[in-house]
């Protein structure tokens, strides 16, 4: 589904990102992890075409897509705050998102009810703007939003940070169900070693730019992460 | 502290991604500046033999006194759209071991060195020194002009009391509206003459210098009220719970007509609606439709019909400029969410121009009581919204591609009362004047009916040639793209 080929990407001479090959299959879900500043953002500003590539190129389901704008209708995203627009209300967001992607008011309506759960009563028929709202609701009307018209691409930026204990099983369940029932090809970053593993199939290590771990997730996958990073930390202090 | 806060500005404003983009702004503000000292200057120095000249039988110094109130008056009309008070981010201070009392000091103090407070002095002490020079007492004349220098200070913190007050009020306008008219109305109709009121008082201090602690004590007044309204919002949960507020949901499906960009005209309809900032610029219209009441009833304008044509053209397009030069930083806030969407670029801003389109059909419309004046100023106002939407509209979209501005609709910052600033209104000159030259030479040389068909003509061009206008827009945004992505993500 998505093909990354040399891709690289510098400010002012500093590589901040550098993948030679990543090929992410159909269904996949995906998650990245790295410390700050590892180039998570990155890779997935690059994917969604906000930022220029130095280098290479991101394939989305075959096209390029800093050169077409083709991939849009089919992937989806929330990367931060910034993808809301603060004015409106969730319901408004949500059908705004709808009209964008095909969608009229009923089939949003359709698909947001399925998430009465995640919301908690807290985001729906509250006549409150989005901007009112605190950082954790405003994450979970976001990631609504990114799964309103059956994208078949989605890309989540620290889905799990500001969220309650609650909300993030739950997100967990949504997403493992994507991936699984409904052959979303699901992309996820956090810092969160064990979230990640609990939903994703596949777990890429980004380190200063590189990839330097490509796991299958099984059982002992997490004590792997945690020995990673643990002694990154010791190489560190060598240093 | 001084220091440091000096430091943090200086490293503000050179540091921002605007500061770049706007240095050929700085200058035409420099040059706008520069203007108007000399034309002060050449006021404080001119006004006395004026004076003499115009009231040969009177004391001058007695008439520029009368002149006083109007001078008062139109100040602070002219600082409340044009002056703000310094803005400074106070939220990563509030934790710091600075006492709340230095920040609001300091930006109080800040503001009094604001070149609205220093351009009268260029009228006023080389007026003073003609005036000393011409036989008055010195030992008038310097309390006098202390006492002006006072009322320049007192104007400015006036002027900002009056801006947190309107600032609460969904209609912008309208406290200074009200201060003002109530003020003009008084002396209009005869009830308190203001003019010599005022005109008295100053010759009061003049004559007793001792008087000077009354305006003395109204700056103290005015700057102690700014202190303790500031002060007060210097709490981090005013700034930072954000008052909730009901939803007020219209009807827009009448947008629907629009075919695919009826979603985008809907957000700005409620981008417009929803956000303090950007609801001045409609409640600006009001100003617009009734700007040509100032010159048409002054016959020397009526007939000149040069006013007409700046008349039609700012008046139709008031809300064009107002909201057009924004384009697309409006959207800064979720520009990347936009731009991650599935949408086109070109129905993106040919929303946009619909909106635009539509503002100038409007206005034109409800301009047309303007009759009343003559059928050449309809026809004036005719010529200047097809311009307007043949022209002018494209070269907002088109500037807007250069914007790099982020505008943060939400407000937190402390004291963000209003946002915009002289610049706006400098940047639409040349928009409203370029008009008035193109039908000022055709109707000097061919005619009225020639003036207007040429503008028309132009008007309709750039409607004909609409498509590819926006075919190069379009093209303009989309090369622009990661640099407006990029500036838009930044925070100042």
């Amino acid at each position: 589904m998505i093909q990354t080929k040399n891709l690289t990407k510098s400010y002012n001479g500093t590589t901040v990102l550098n993948i030679e090959e990543l090929n992410i299959p159909k269904g996949q879900s995906f998650g990245l992890v790295g410390n700050n500043g590892a180039g998570k953002t990155t890779y997935f500003s690059l994917l969604l075409d906000l930022i220029k590539p130095t280098s290479g190129s991101v394939t989305n389901n075959e096209v390029v897509v800093d050169k077409s704008e083709d991939w849009k209708p089919f992937t989806s995203a929330f990367i931060d705050e910034s993808f809301l627009i603060g004015y409106l209300t969730p319901e408004e967001y949500f059908y705004f998102i709808g009209d964008l992607r095909g969608q009229n008011k009923a089939d949003v309506d359709a698909l947001t009810s399925q998430f009465e759960d995640f919301f908690n009563g807290e985001i729906i028929g509250k006549k409150k703007y989005l901007r009112d709202l605190s950082k954790g609701n405003q994450k979970k009307a976001g990631i609504v939003a990114a799964l309103i018209g059956n994208p078949k691409v989605i890309v989540l930026d620290e889905p799990f940070a500001n969220l309650d204990p609650t909300t993030q099983i739950r997100l967990k369940q949504i997403l493992k169900d994507l991936a699984q029932k409904q052959g979303v090809t699901v992309l996820v970053s956090s810092h969160d070693l064990m979230h990640v593993t609990d939903v994703c199939e596949r777990i890429v290590v980004l380190d200063k730019g590189d990839v330097v771990k490509d796991l299958e997730t099984n059982p002992a996958t997490l004590k792997e992460l945690e020995a990673h990073f643990a002694s990154n930390m010791s190489f560190q202090e060598e240093e | 502290m001084i220091k440091h806060f000096l430091n943090l500005e200086w490293k503000q404003y050179f540091r921002s991604s605007y500061w770049q983009k706007s240095l050929a702004l700085n200058i035409l503000l420099v040059f706008f500046a520069l203007y108007f000292v000399v034309m002060f200057l050449g006021l404080g120095f001119g006004l006395l033999f004026i004076l003499k000249k115009t009231f040969p039988d009177q004391d001058p110094f007695v008439i520029a006194n009368g002149f006083l109130f109007y001078w008062i008056i139109a100040d602070l009309m002219i600082r409340f759209f044009l002056q703000k008070l310094p803005v400074m981010s106070v939220k990563p201070l509030l934790t710091l071991p600075i006492k709340r009392s230095t920040i609001v000091h300091y930006v109080l103090g800040k503001s009094a060195f604001s070149f609205f407070n220093f351009l009268p002095l260029f009228a006023i002490i080389p007026f003073s020194i003609m005036l000393i020079g011409d036989g008055y007492a010195s030992s008038k004349i310097l309390p006098w002009m202390l006492a002006l220098i006072l009322v320049v200070l007192i104007i400015n913190f006036l002027n900002f009391i009056i801006e947190a007050l309107s600032s609460k009020t969904d209609l912008p306008f309208l406290p200074l509206m009200a201060f003002v008219g109530a003020l003009y109305g008084l002396e209009y109709f005869g009830i308190v003459s203001m003019t010599s009121l005022v005109g008295n008082a100053f010759i009061g201090i003049a004559n007793n210098p001792i008087l000077i602690v009354l305006p003395l004590a109204i700056l103290a007044l005015c700057y102690g009220h700014n202190y303790r309204v500031l002060r007060e919002k210097l709490f981090l949960d005013s700034s930072l719970q954000s008052k909730v507020t009901e939803v007020k949901a219209a009807d827009l499906s009448w947008t629907n007509r629009f075919g695919d960009i009826a979603p985008f005209m809907q957000l700005d309809l409620k981008l417009i609606w929803r956000n303090k900032r950007t609801k001045s610029s409609a409640f600006i219209m009001v100003i617009g439709l009734l700007y040509g009441l100032f010159f048409y009833t002054q016959p020397i304008y009526r007939d000149s019909l040069y006013a007409a044509s700046f008349v039609g053209v700012f008046s139709t397009g008031i809300f064009l400029i107002n909201f057009g030069q924004f384009i697309p930083a409006w959207d800064s806030g979720y520009y990347k969410m936009l731009m991650s969407q599935n949408i086109k670029y070109e129905q993106y801003l040919r929303s946009k121009f619909v909106l635009m389109m539509l503002s100038v059909v409007i206005m034109f419309v409800l301009g047309i009581p303007y009759l009343y004046f003559g059928w050449k100023i309809l026809m004036m106002h005719f010529a200047a919204a097809i311009y307007n939407i043949g022209v002018n509209s494209h070269i907002m979209l088109y500037g807007g591609s250069f914007n790099r501005k982020k505008i943060d609709l939400n407000q937190r910052a402390a004291f963000n009362y209003q946002g915009t600033g002289a610049v706006q209104w400098i940047i639409g000159l040349p928009i409203m004047l370029i008009p008035l030259i193109i039908f000022s030479i055709a109707n000097f040389f061919l005619g009225f009916e020639v003036g207007v068909a040429v503008l028309i003509g132009i008007g309709v061009t750039g409607i004909v040639l609409h498509k590819k206008l926006m075919k190069f827009i379009t093209k303009r945004y989309s090369d622009s793209k990661y640099k407006m992505i990029d500036a838009f993500s930044q925070d100042n």
